[in-house]
């Protein structure tokens, strides 16, 4: 079973990096871009058949490895489930 | 005092403060990250660098290696911890602290020296400061900017856990509240951004940092 985490800096949390870009962005002449947040995105596959256990796996691998929940969110999908 | 320095692959500054341990009279031993058992002793620390690549974040891996179970163990019974740097990224990512140290507010690299506040004195690392002294050690990092939501800011303020201030005018880094260093409740648990093993004898420019290790000498013998 293939999933994709994405990770993503919480509302509130600066992120000097999305402004960078923001502004990069405008600099090359692209008008009325906004809001820029980078991420990650994580790919893995897993030997899970059952997506329920899969999804709670993937919760606690998130928790306690993959994002730091002080600053980011994570959002999981579990591609053969769609 | 014995003084245990836990060694990951990519520290770059545990050599240097094991010079400066033993230069305040410690016996040092230097532990792999890979370990399971750390020798008995009464100060663990967690040297700069760039444990694991910084992957991930910085500190991530790190706080997830063997040894840390025993590093966290240990300081659950009350032996004293002190990160510098890539080892106050390591205290947070691993829960001895609270917040997170994200990229620099600027997204430059910074190294130089920064001009500190000493905001607590009551703990085995900087009771020989005085109170509001003001100090200079150098920071060297990318990720220093320490963040924590409002709740938590506030409880270190309560609980007088900020250690270290960048003085007016000199924060490098974007840092909540000006922060370089807080301690857990106790004093017990240090994690510090700029590095006092920089700065702890007149070659290197000054010795600011050197009554760091000679309080934890004096407290944790």
């Amino acid at each position: 079973m293939k999933a994709t985490i994405y990770i993503s800096l919480k509302n509130g949390v600066l992120d000097p990096q999305g402004k960078a870009i923001e502004n990069a962005l405008g600099q090359l002449g692209f008008e009325g871009v906004d809001n820029v947040r980078q991420g990650k995105m994580i790919e893995l596959d897993l030997a899970d058949t059952d997506a329920a256990d899969a999804r709670n796996r993937l919760e606690a691998m998130c928790e306690k490895l993959l994002a730091n929940t002080v600053i980011e969110n994570f959002e999981i999908h579990l591609n053969d489930a769609e | 005092m014995r003084a245990a320095v836990i060694v990951f692959p990519g520290s770059n500054c545990d050599r240097d403060v094991a010079v400066c341990l033993e230069a305040a009279g410690a016996q040092v031993d230097m532990v792999w990250h890979g370990d399971t058992e750390l020798p008995s002793c009464d100060l663990m620390v967690l040297p700069g660098g760039f444990s694991y690549g910084d992957y991930l974040r910085c500190g991530s891996m790190a706080a997830n290696s063997p040894i840390m179970r025993e590093v966290v163990a240990r300081a659950g019974t009350g032996t004293a911890v002190l990160g510098i740097c890539n080892g106050f990224q390591v205290l947070t990512e691993c829960g001895l602290l609270p917040g997170v140290l994200m990229q620099n507010r600027n997204l430059n690299f910074v190294c130089r020296n920064t001009r500190l506040k000493v905001a607590r004195t009551d703990t085995p690392f900087t009771h020989l400061y005085a109170e509001a002294e003001e100090i200079i050690i150098p920071v060297a990092h990318n990720e220093g900017n320490y963040f924590a939501d409002d709740e938590t800011l506030k409880r270190l303020q309560g609980e007088n856990c900020i250690a270290f201030t960048y003085a007016a005018g000199d924060n490098p880094n974007g840092a909540c509240l000006d922060i370089a260093g807080i301690t857990d409740a106790s004093g017990r648990v240090l994690g510090m951004m700029p590095h006092p093993e920089r700065r702890a004898e007149a070659a290197l420019g000054g010795e600011d940092g050197r009554r760091l290790f000679a309080s934890a000498m004096e407290r944790l013998a």
